[in-house]
């Protein structure tokens, strides 16, 4: 049985301040981290098995790894407090609610890589966690916790916050670095293919997820063994036709049915209809996959290219129009679209044409053979994974709630809305 | 249009200094003078593109780009409705109707008095409290559109 560590103290209103924070155990883990050596460090978290929560699901050991170990090398961390993927809100809740364990994470992970800058790309929109955050970083820096010969031990290591400016695109990791240089957040060419290599000023970089960092912290504070034991815990942002949307602690492999109970179940009177398990960039799951373990292993959520992502489970009940709701998804990344590339820049456009067309009763029988196609054409050929986020969506809607398109077309009307408000 | 105060440049200035290289500075340099006059006119962007020593079509250029920069007059207040996935399935439409009945006003504009700009936005990361908007700083919802008067009426 694990217990919750992760969200333990998002309920205590003085976890920002430094003493509070201390006196629950608080900087335990960079203590810890401080008497290792960095490449012990880094062995730690990467025993530990952690995966980074951004959405990918990289192994945060193996990627510091990637980082040369020559100190005479400038590195740098970057942490992606950017959360825009729909339906995600953990990363804000861990903000708020523990900043100091963010800061915990931060001077651990510079310190395992050898970096002396890192900087917090924040989203802008997230008021309240920048001042939190401004003010748990200055009590970190007059306690010794951050700054020249952190508690004692010789190392160094500055964090500026710098923020976003409203771009979802900013997210994805080479467009983050872009706009932290001061340019449009648009994705950068690969090869390179990681910022490890050439990341923040062209210098190699580690570039992580708040949550990621977070867990960090709790590993290094009480061991890698005791975290493996707790059964990888990750936060799921749960949201939708639930009863309790919320952020909720359980284990990786947590069936999407079991998650759903945490967050209490459906409404009254409504039953499960659909689901995205991990963002909007996953695809829409029925209700036979409720039993699918909720895990980065693609052999277990891969269904036309559904996946973990984010952990942001979005849930749909039977009142639902997946016309409409696949139709805002599109619409969200044409908006987003940094326009760099053209099946997105253009596939996207097209598709939320043809969803138009069917939302206003002028659908025809080949618009799905259309969309199909058009997010054939997209899949695979666009220049980063905003664009391959479309197709998911398209394919297994078409797949399982084909009817709903043909009923649109056919009649010009909802009956999912009608017998909703019968 | 007043000029970028002193204390505006000193600020950016400031901000420029926190970074290896200057140009990591824009986004919040864009900020500070946008705050200060409102909106970034030209010659408002033409002034930071001269503290920061950046030609001024880079700055317009990335100016251009997000979505939080603003190029005309808008009011005291910014509602931002989220409309994303959850915020849509909690009814985030029936509260964009009443506000924009109340404000007497469409998305993108403002009201003639200047108080209240009203636009739809991205999720804001707040789904829990779907459906949720926020007014300048500060986060609502779940958002009824019977309060909406009353959440109106705290901002002046
Ligand atoms: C379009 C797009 C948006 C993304 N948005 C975010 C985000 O808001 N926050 C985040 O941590 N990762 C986001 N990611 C993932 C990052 O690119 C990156 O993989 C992650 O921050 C790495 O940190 P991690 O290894 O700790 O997960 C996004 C990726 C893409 C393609
Ligand atoms: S896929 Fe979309 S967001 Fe990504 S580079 Fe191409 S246009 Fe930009
Ligand atoms: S969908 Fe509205 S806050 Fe996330």
């Amino acid at each position: 049985m694990s217990e919750s560590f992760l969200l333990r103290y998002v309920h205590e209103p003085d976890q920002g301040e430094l003493d509070a924070y201390l006196s629950r155990g608080g900087y335990e883990g960079l203590r810890r981290a401080l008497a290792m050596a960095p490449e012990q460090v880094t062995d730690e978290v990467e025993k530990s098995g952690l995966r980074g929560r951004g959405g990918a699901g990289f192994g945060t050991g193996r990627k510091w790894k990637f980082l040369p170990r020559d100190p005479a090398v400038t590195k740098y961390l970057v942490v992606n407090a950017d959360e825009g993927e729909p339906g995600t809100f953990k990363d804000r809740t861990l903000l708020e609610c523990d900043p100091h364990r963010l800061i915990e994470g931060i001077v651990i992970a510079g310190y395992a890589i050898g970096a002396h800058q890192a900087f917090i790309y924040l989203r802008r929109e997230f008021h309240r966690a920048r001042g939190l955050l401004e003010r748990a970083i200055a009590q970190a820096y007059a306690k010794g916790y951050l700054g020249a010969d952190i508690q004692g031990s010789g190392y160094r290591l500055d964090v500026v916050v710098a923020t976003g400016a409203g771009a979802y695109i900013a997210g994805e990791e080479t467009a983050l670095l872009e706009s932290l240089e001061g340019r449009r957040a648009m994705p950068r060419l690969k090869p390179p293919f990681y910022p490890a290599v050439k990341g923040l000023y062209m210098q190699p970089t580690a570039l992580n997820n708040v949550e990621t960092l977070c867990h960090v912290a709790w590993i290094l504070a009480r061991g890698q063994e005791w975290y493996r034991q707790q059964g990888a815990p990750i936060l799921f942002s749960v949201s939708g036709h639930v009863q309790r949307p919320g952020v909720y602690e359980l284990p990786l492999g947590t069936t999407i049915r079991k998650v759903l109970e945490a967050a209490g179940g459906m409404r009254p009177g409504r039953a499960f209809k659909a689901c995205f398990p991990g963002g909007s960039s996953a695809a829409i799951l029925p209700e036979a996959y409720l039993d699918t373990p909720m895990d980065y292993d693609l052999t277990k959520l891969d269904v036309y290219g559904s996946m973990l992502g984010s952990a942001a489970l979005i849930v749909m009940d039977d009142s639902t129009c997946m016309v409409e709701v696949v139709a805002r998804t599109v619409e969200f990344y044409r908006d987003e679209s940094c326009g760099k590339c053209t099946p997105c820049r253009e596939g996207t456009v097209w598709i939320t044409q043809v969803f138009d067309r069917i939302l206003h009763g002028q659908g025809r029988t080949e618009d799905l053979d259309l969309l199909n196609g058009i997010a054939k054409g997209m899949t695979g050929t666009c220049f980063c994974p905003l664009g391959e986020s479309v197709p998911p969506a398209i394919y297994s809607t078409l797949r399982f709630f084909r009817h709903e398109y043909e009923h649109h077309i056919r009649t010009a009307s909802c009956d999912v809305r009608a017998a909703a408000h019968a | 249009m007043p000029d970028l105060s002193d204390a505006a440049k000193t600020e950016i200035r400031r901000l420029m200094a926190q970074f290896p290289h200057r140009q990591s500075a824009l986004l919040g340099a864009l900020f500070v003078a946008q705050e200060e006059a409102g909106v970034l006119f030209p010659e408002i962007v033409a002034q930071v593109a001269e503290v920061m020593r950046l030609p001024e079509s880079e700055v317009t250029s990335v100016a251009s780009f997000y979505h939080l920069f603003r190029f005309k007059p808008e009011g005291r207040h910014l509602i931002q409705v989220c409309t994303n996935v959850s915020c849509l399935l909690n009814g985030c439409d029936r509260a964009l109707e009443r506000l924009k009945h109340r404000l007497g006003i469409e998305v993108g504009e403002t009201t003639p008095d200047g108080r209240f700009t009203l636009r739809t936005a991205e999720c804001l990361a707040a789904c829990e409290i779907a459906p949720m908007m926020m007014i300048g700083p500060d986060r609502h919802g779940p958002v009824q559109p019977e309060q909406i008067d009353e959440i109106l009426g705290k901002y002046v």
